[in-house]
């Protein structure tokens, strides 16, 4: 039996008879958004985890509002993109601010990311029939990770140009087509003249295209409907409640809260998210004594270091983020949320402890402890999404499950 | 369920967009609660807006105004030179005795709109029929007051300094504005002072005066 949906409730959406005002009558947004965004049924149980679809929402607009501020400042060249930077930094009215918050929005951005991934990979909300919703989510985490790479190059200090050149040298490593690519990407044998303009161009382009992949996301996710904490799809009107007042008020609450962690690390700890080094002028010439990403990319840098091999790091850093991806195909498991999934439980916090420590490893250097650690916990991301998952549903039996959300 | 409990005063009919009409308080508190709210929203907007638009505004760095100095000694008398200084072209001319004594005449007072240089299109050192410090060196800003162009130097016998190749507006050689011009004003003449005899330094005023390009009514 497959649950019903908002797709099979509302089969034909045929429009309906065009009313309204001059313009309504002719193209009715008005009509659309009261439909989508106002009337629109969720699930009457949702918790504060499905905050962050939102939360994401928000940052991806403090970006680009603040984003397009500092790029009418900044300047794309090999000579003048770190003086820039110091100046909106120094001299631009306000660029401080903009610049802080960028900052903080770019690891706030990951943050809330990845909050909202591991919520759906506990509610199972990557099943029929939202796969599609999960895949273009996963796209938008990509393009989220190339942006943040790209930025981070922007400033031309030591840790974006050290940066610059092991992603270069880790493109470079792909069979075949990698030497090209990097020098297409780098505009050169090493980052120089031509990267911060290309870096610059990527960067908006990027950022322009999360845009695009989100209103993908947003549409397949008003297909079906959310998920929620039960799992199971609301049977009747009383298991749902409108969007607004009752999420808007409830989202609101949670905003408040988000914004005022997201603007106390911009305003009271902007040293906790920058690096020391990236206040020094690139310099090819010197290697800061140790590089280490962003916090958000430490769990696959992790990976990358993890075996003897260039090219095989690279594999088991894009493998990870591909089983994220698969996992629609990997858990067949009839039943969504862990709340009713005896052993499916416990091997989330498991996975959910493995992607930790991954991250705490690739922020200590690969020797020793950490470079086993970082192993161990690797091993056990595949073990759980290849091995685990696949078994469990086929041997798990599961709690008897709500017959409402009311 | 936790949703039940708050949504009890609002409905109890599973259809909670009808509200309760009737309890007055309870919709009047609403209104209440959603304005505030609203108004909350729209100061949390507009502050965020301010860092936003003053961003927009120059760098401080790149409108800065700094000093130029002009070595004149060798300008001779009956030319032009142009310079660059804070982003605009400066022309300085070294007037003939000749050239004086035309600017001084009746004839020419009555060919001009403005020939007393009662606009404050200069600072008051500036404000006599030489419009400069020493009479002899003219420094104006080339930009025509009309729409901008940069006037060419042509100087005719009559006191005719310059033509404004985009609408014919004609400037003595004291950078006036003759009538039947488009331009309303004068030549603008910047801040200057004389450092030391032939050498003038753009961006600074004699001893005792202030006045900048901010003060001049048009440029
Ligand atoms: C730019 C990044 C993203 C934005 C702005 C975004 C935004 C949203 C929003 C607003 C919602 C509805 C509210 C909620 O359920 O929290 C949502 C739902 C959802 N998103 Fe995302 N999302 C992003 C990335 C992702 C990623 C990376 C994934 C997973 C790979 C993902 C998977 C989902 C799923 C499965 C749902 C439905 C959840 C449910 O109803 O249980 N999203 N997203
Ligand atoms: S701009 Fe000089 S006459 Fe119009």
């Amino acid at each position: 039996m497959t649950p019903a949906t908002r797709l099979d409730l509302d089969p034909d959406q045929a429009p309906e008879p065009a009313t309204g005002s001059w313009l309504e009558r002719r193209l009715p947004v008005g009509r659309a958004l009261r439909r989508e965004y106002r009337d629109y049924p969720l699930p009457r149980n949702l918790n504060a985890l499905w905050f962050f679809g939102a939360f994401a929402v928000v940052t991806l607009a403090a970006m680009i509002v603040t984003g397009i501020c500092l790029a009418l400042h900044y300047t794309p060249t090999e000579a003048g993109a770190f003086d820039s930077v110091e100046a909106i930094i120094r001299r631009v009215p306000s660029g401080w601010i903009l610049r802080s918050v960028h900052m903080a929005g770019a690891s706030c951005f990951f943050a809330v990311l990845y909050v909202h991934i591991f919520r759906g990979l506990y509610y199972g909300s990557y099943k029929a029939p939202r796969e599609v919703l999960w895949l273009s989510g996963f796209v938008a985490l990509l393009m989220v990770m190339a942006t943040a790479f790209f930025g981070y190059v922007l400033p031309w200090g030591q840790m974006s140009y050290w940066g610059a050149v092991v992603v270069g040298n880790a493109v470079a490593a792909i069979p075949l087509i990698g030497h090209p690519l990097a020098g297409m990407l780098l505009g050169g044998d090493a980052p120089g003249a031509a990267t911060p303009m290309r870096f610059f161009v990527l960067h908006m382009l990027c950022g322009g295209l999360i845009c695009a992949v989100l209103f993908i996301h947003i549409a397949a996710l008003h297909v079906t409907g959310s998920n929620n904490p039960a799992g199971i799809e609301p049977r009747s009107p009383a298991d749902t409640l409108p969007m607004h007042p009752f999420y808007t008020t409830k989202d609101g609450v949670g905003l408040c809260l988000f914004l005022a962690v997201l603007l106390g690390l911009a305003f009271l700890a902007p040293a906790l998210l920058t690096e020391a080094d990236n206040y020094l002028p690139a310099n090819p010439l010197l290697t800061p004594p140790d590089i280490t990403p962003e916090w958000y990319f430490t769990p696959f840098y992790a990976l990358l270091r993890s075996v003897p091999s260039r090219l095989g790091g690279l594999l088991l850093a894009g493998a990870a983020l591909a089983v994220v991806a698969a996992v629609p195909w990997l858990d067949r498991a009839p039943t969504r949320s862990a709340r009713f999934r005896p052993l499916a439980r416990p091997a989330w916090f498991a996975m959910a402890a493995s992607f930790l420590l991954l991250g705490l490893a690739g922020s200590h250097e690969a020797t020793g402890f950490w470079l086993w650690l970082g192993r161990l916990a690797g091993l056990y991301w595949f073990l759980h999404f290849l091995v685990l998952l696949p078994l469990i549903a086929r041997i798990e039996r599961p709690l008897p499950l709500p017959t409402s959300l009311a | 369920m936790p949703a039940s409990a708050a949504s009890s005063n609002l409905s109890n009919d599973g259809d909670p967009m009808s509200g309760d009409t009737t309890c007055e308080t309870c919709v009047k508190r609403r209104d209440l609660l959603s304005t505030g709210v609203g108004a909350m929203a729209l100061a949390g907007a507009a502050a965020a807006a301010v860092p936003v638009i003053d961003s927009l505004a120059p760098n401080p760095d790149d409108v800065a105004v700094t000093t130029l100095d002009i070595d004149l000694h060798d300008l001779a008398p009956g030319t032009q030179r142009v310079v660059a200084w804070a982003g605009k072209p400066i022309l300085v001319v070294h007037r003939t005795p000749q050239q004086l004594a035309i600017l001084q005449s009746p004839a020419l007072f009555d060919r001009l709109r403005d020939p007393q240089s009662k606009v404050l299109q200069q600072g008051a050192y500036a404000a006599n029929w030489h419009r400069s410090i020493d009479p002899a060196f003219l420094v104006v800003v080339g930009i025509c007051t009309h729409l901008g162009c940069v006037p060419r130097f042509d100087p005719q016998t009559d006191g005719n300094g310059w033509l404004c190749p985009c609408h014919n507006s004609h400037f003595d050689l004291s950078g006036r504005v003759l009538k039947g011009s488009p331009a309303p004003y004068n030549l603008p003449v910047p801040p200057y002072a004389v450092v030391k005899p032939g050498t003038l330094r753009l961006g600074e005023n004699p001893a005792g005066s202030s006045f900048s390009l901010a003060d001049i009514v048009q440029i």
